[in-house]
């Protein structure tokens, strides 16, 4: 028992310690004395029914889930904060983590089992496949028609300002690791990002560091659309307020498919329990039906089918974006985009 | 004969052993060229990506700028799963990426493309690396961007092709051991013609061998026709000699006896008489041992060769009774044959001279005014001649003993012989397939002999 407090003490001086920002924290207790620390960019809502199911198969474990935003976590790991699995939607940080080493080798027959595109080295494992989306209020949006592609996004913005002025909400790629892996993909993929980037940028539009803050926001109606929102979330919360508030839209010309990925991290000491959740991760990302689950399995049927592009490819390139220079060219672009003030 | 092994499966091992070499160093060369292919396709790589970094460079305001192209980092994904590290130095100074990461000296000229192996963050790693000239505001920098690569997915593909190679070299060693062993299988092929040729041939067939055979069997069918030359030489100058020597020395005997009876015929003393009887004695011994002497020569020479024809016992014995008929007949000795047709494959001149030794024993040994009784049988696959007569027997002593050479047994007393008679026939009989049984006659009186021969 003295060691199951010294253990949560010391976990919770660890977690501390490299002052990060933590957004959201939760501790599980178990039967024994073994306290495995995820870091993660999942909220705590989504990924709780996750970590029961864990404890209720392992339940000597305790867990300390901390929930930061992908550069916090990008940035603990890369100092060294001392966590045993870092759960993130940023690919890209993700994997620059386990290209420069700060990642463990871990290899079991769940993680055997993935394709090869949803792990890289045994040091990188992806659980889901998540489109972006675009969601919109039905209520303000009434009338209109619902957009298809990102064209017919740009006409509906040009042919109604005054609808849209202030009510447009999409990440602010500057803070969000993920908005700006979604940003660099669409630019990589699509020359109508910049235009749509431009006509946005005209409408004062708002920026947000996470999709939960949008998708509450278009479902108060104080926003009238907010692109490139994580689909997962937005269906979960579909699914749990039921008013028809909210619409879910993906665009059929090009669409980003985040993985979300685990990594052990280098300093990780709860190997085991590690794997073990990763394991069940992976188990459940290869599951054929749908389920309970909040979050999407990899192979959920949309993902391909209706867009016909398949996810992020998890390899070097995606660090072509992380690089100082890059970055500084694709935000300066992104910002004369979209801080362009009309008078 | 003594063997030394199978030439066929010395050939064998011995390409079996060539292929095995052939293969391990096959498959070490392949294992090799695909490492070297591999690092190839992984410098080609390296060298686009750095050449796609180096495009980008160009001198904005005063400033080196450049942009990392997409591509040149998703192809370094072409070759596996490796680790990519990068760095772009303008002069001193470091422009972005991996600061550490090591540089390969020894810049070729601008634009050249610098290949170097080193390690870094504990991994072994390829580095690719170019260099231009750009000028920044008024003065040229030489800016260098490096790329680097862990190189596993290099390690990867040449091990998955070694193994490929691995399994390729087996498959052929075992194809190789199977078609060395009906190589050399084929190979012996000539020779095994030829030895079956050489035993097929009758025992006096001494013709030499005229086929077709390999260069290399030449020379060995020469010596054999050669050898066969001599041996049919040597042979006949020995029947040659065996005759004139049986010839040399009983024509002088026969001068001798002849001379003898004349003078035992004018001389009147009883004791000249009686030392003229024992020569005359002594000359019939010796020209009885010299021409049994001879005989059995004659048996033992033929009889490695033994020529073979269809011979009927009953004849034979029809024919030795008649021959012997006078010799019985001075001792009123009744030779009664009782035969039946016996067909046996033979040398005649052998068997007549088995067959007459015993029945020459017969009548020597038996008392006067007896039967002699020959008969002729054929039972199962065995032909007889026993002769059975009404002499005094075997005597003690082991029957089988009299058969040895110059064995005479107790019962010879003042009659003429020289043991070797019974020797013969066993010979003979012996070199034909067949046996002779000694035993006791009729009521265990007498003896009776018996020529037994597989018949035909
Ligand atoms: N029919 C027979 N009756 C009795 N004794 C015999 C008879 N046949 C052979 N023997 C005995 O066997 C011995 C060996 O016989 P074998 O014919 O070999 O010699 P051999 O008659 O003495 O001399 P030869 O060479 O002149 O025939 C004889 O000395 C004799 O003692
Ligand atoms: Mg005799």
């Amino acid at each position: 028992m003295r060691h199951a407090c010294l253990a949560i003490l010391l976990s919770l001086w660890a977690a501390a310690a490299p002052a990060q920002e933590i957004e959201a924290h939760r501790y599980y207790p178990g039967t024994g004395e073994r306290v495995l620390r995820v870091l993660s960019t999942t909220d705590l809502e989504v990924f709780e029914p996750y970590l029961l199911a864990f404890q209720a198969a392992r339940p000597e474990i305790s867990i300390d889930y901390s929930v930061a935003s992908s550069a916090e976590l990008h940035r603990a790991i890369r100092d060294g904060a001392v966590y045993d699995l870092a759960l993130s939607s940023a690919m890209d940080l993700q994997f620059q983590l386990a290209n420069d080493g700060l990642a463990r080798r871990y290899r079991s027959d769940a993680t055997a089992a993935l394709p090869d595109w949803a792990r890289w080295r045994d040091l990188i494992f992806a659980f889901t496949a998540e489109p972006a989306v675009v969601v919109l209020s039905t209520e303000r949006l009434e009338g209109l028609p619902l957009p298809r592609t990102r064209q017919d996004l740009i006409s509906l913005l040009r042919d109604h300002p005054d609808r849209f002025r202030g009510a447009i909400g999409t990440y602010d790629v500057r803070d969000s690791g993920l908005g700006y892996l979604y940003a660099t993909q669409e630019d990589r993929a699509t020359d109508a990002y910049w235009r749509l980037t431009e006509v946005m940028g005209r409408l004062d539009p708002q920026l947000y560091c996470c999709s939960g803050q949008m998708i509450d926001d278009v479902s108060a109606g104080r926003l009238a659309l907010a692109y490139n929102v994580l689909g997962s979330y937005a269906t979960d919360r579909l699914a749990r307020e039921s008013g028809g508030r909210l619409q879910i839209l993906r665009m059929q010309d090009f669409g980003n498919v985040m993985l979300r990925t685990a990594i052990i991290p280098a300093t990780a000491e709860e190997v085991e329990a590690a794997g073990a959740l990763i394991d069940m991760l992976t188990r459940l990302g290869l599951r054929d039906e749908p389920g309970d689950w909040p979050l999407p399995p990899l192979g959920q049927p949309d993902a391909g089918t209706t867009t016909g592009f398949g996810p992020i490819r998890l390899g070097p390139a995606l660090m072509v974006y992380l690089d100082p220079l890059n970055r500084r060219a694709f935000l300066t672009e992104w910002e004369n985009a979209m801080e362009q003030r009309q008078p | 004969m003594t063997g030394t092994g199978s030439i066929g499966r010395r050939l064998t091992l011995l390409l079996a052993g060539v292929a095995a070499l052939l293969s391990v160093l096959s498959w070490g060369m392949v294992t090799m060229l695909a490492r070297q292919a591999a690092e190839r396709t992984q410098d080609n790589v390296l060298a686009a990506s750095v050449t796609a970094i180096a495009e980008t460079l160009r001198s904005e305001q005063g400033e080196v700028r450049l942009e990392l192209p997409y591509s040149a980092f998703s192809m370094l994904g072409a070759i596996g799963e490796d680790r990519v590290f990068y760095t772009v130095t303008a002069g001193d100074r470091t422009l972005t990426g991996y600061a550490d990461l090591p540089v390969p000296d020894g810049r070729g000229g601008p634009g050249r493309i610098v290949f170097a192996t080193g390690t870094y963050r504990g991994e072994a790693i390829r580095i690719a690396s170019v260099t231009r000239v750009v000028l920044a505001g008024t003065s040229p920098v030489p800016v260098t961007v490096t790329v680097a690569q862990t190189r596993d997915g290099v390690g990867t593909i040449a091990a998955d092709l070694s193994q490929l190679a691995a399994i390729l070299a087996v498959a052929f060693f075992v194809v190789a051991v199977g078609l060395s062993a009906i190589a050399a299988r084929t190979s012996l092929r000539p020779l095994k013609e030829l030895t079956a040729a050489v035993s097929r041939r009758g025992p006096s067939d001494l013709r030499p061998l005229r086929r077709a055979a390999p260069s290399e069997l030449a020379p060995l069918m020469g010596a054999l026709n050669r050898l066969m030359d001599r041996l049919n030489l040597s042979l006949r100058r020995s029947e040659d000699f065996i005759a004139e020597a049986a010839h040399r020395v009983r024509t002088p005997l026969a001068t001798v006896r002849t001379q003898a009876e004349i003078a035992l015929r004018s001389v009147t003393d009883d004791a000249d008489k009686q030392r003229l009887r024992q020569m005359i004695r002594a000359v019939d011994e010796s020209s009885r041992s010299a021409g049994q002497l001879l005989d059995h020569a004659t048996v033992a020479f033929r009889a490695d060769d033994l020529p073979r024809a269809p011979v009927d016992l009953a004849d034979l014995a029809a024919r030795t009774v008649a021959a012997l008929e006078p010799t019985a007949a001075m001792k009123e000795i009744r030779l009664q044959l009782d035969a039946v047709p016996a067909q046996v494959s033979g040398d005649p001149v052998l068997l007549d001279s088995a067959l007459r030794n015993v029945l020459d024993n017969a009548i020597k040994y038996s008392p006067e005014d007896t039967v002699v009784h020959l008969q002729v049988m054929s039972i199962a696959h065995e032909a007889r001649i026993a002769v059975t007569d009404q002499g005094p027997g075997l005597g003690e002593g082991p029957a089988r003993a009299l058969t040895e050479r110059f064995r005479r047994g107790s019962n010879t007393e003042g009659i003429v012989g020289s043991g070797l008679g019974l020797t013969i026939a066993e010979e003979v009989l012996r070199a034909h397939g067949g046996r002779l049984d000694l035993g006791a006659g009729e009521r265990g009186k007498g003896t009776c002999v018996t020529l037994v021969l597989p018949s035909s």
